[in-house]
């Protein structure tokens, strides 16, 4: 707890640094997981796993923006760019897995996805 | 051979913007979390999309930035609100707006078309007094060259790995008679 405070004062003060990028990170992550606990919505849990993903590419831009490397300039960026191509792939597949489960069940719980062995 | 980025070569991230952008991502990211309805929970993650889209810019990532808006909120976000749309009853049933949303709502769209237009006239002013070539160069450039160079592997990889998602996902969305029937369009 108190070094939570801590870390909080020395943020609300200092000049915008990598500390900050990664604490928002670390609330959008943790928001995208309670978002996948909370949610019996199938597309509701893909929200929370978007910003999950969200969550790490803020941390990427943010490391590659306040520490980058001399070898590998943006590759940050790049494996931003590669995280939202999957995550589009993603999306897509599950919103088909989604709906030919409803069409199976009428519904979009997850708590009735419990007999989908074929 | 690389043109390196020192930290040094960056402007200084403005506090103002960030601490805007940075309450509105986490604001609306833990709306997700506890919001009821799913129609709403999708607003809200449209705004936590455009708040990552606006650290993005701040951070000089100005392509990431419009492949966010482009391909989440602009490609994900439909797709998602379709899937809500077509894995619902009747989700947008209580979406009618109060008198009081509209004015509200009308309120935000002036004042958001007054800044847009403030912010034209300065960029206009702007244009004209500032020499050519003096703003910030930006990373695009460089990160199109990394794309097609050193990275050319995994974005060729990440072509396949579209078409592949593309066939299969239309293959089991594909409308076909089920086993117990369409039950949705009763209720």
């Amino acid at each position: 707890m108190m070094a939570t405070a801590m870390l909080m004062g020395e943020l609300m003060s200092g000049p915008i640094g990598l500390g900050h990028l990664m604490v928002l990170g670390a609330v959008v992550f943790v928001s995208g997981v309670v978002t996948i606990l909370l949610k019996r919505n199938a597309v509701g849990i893909l929200m929370g796993v978007e910003l999950v993903l969200n969550a790490a590419n803020i941390n990427l831009v943010a490391v590659d923006r306040f520490a980058p490397t001399v070898m590998e300039p943006l590759a940050g960026q790049v494996f931003a760019i590669f995280i939202i191509v999957i995550a589009a792939a993603e999306a897509a597949v599950a919103l088909a897995i989604f709906l030919n489960f409803y069409n199976n069940f009428a519904s979009i719980d997850v708590e009735r996805a419990d007999e989908l062995q074929g | 051979m690389h043109s390196t980025i020192a930290v040094g070569d960056l402007a200084p991230v403005a506090p103002a913007m960030f601490w805007l952008l940075a309450v509105v991502t986490a604001a609306a990211s833990l709306a997700v979390a506890f919001s009821r309805d799913i129609v709403r929970t999708a607003v809200w993650l449209l705004l936590a999309l455009l708040g990552v889209a606006g650290i993005y810019l701040l951070l000089d990532a100005q392509f990431l930035a419009a492949v966010q808006l482009v391909v989440y909120a602009g490609g994900i976000l439909v797709l998602i609100v379709f899937g809500v749309m077509l894995t619902n009853r009747t989700p947008m049933g209580r979406l009618q707006p109060s008198r009081v949303a509209v004015v509200g709502a009308t309120c935000v769209g002036g004042v958001l078309l007054a800044t847009a237009c403030s912010a034209v006239e300065i960029l206009a002013n702007h244009r004209t007094s500032a020499p050519a070539g003096s703003g910030p160069e930006g990373t695009v450039a460089e990160l199109g060259r990394l794309l097609l160079g050193e990275y050319l592997i995994p974005f060729e990889l990440a072509s396949v790995i579209l078409l592949v998602v593309m066939i299969g996902a239309a293959y089991l969305a594909k409308a076909r008679r089920t086993r117990r029937g369409r039950l949705g369009g009763g209720a």
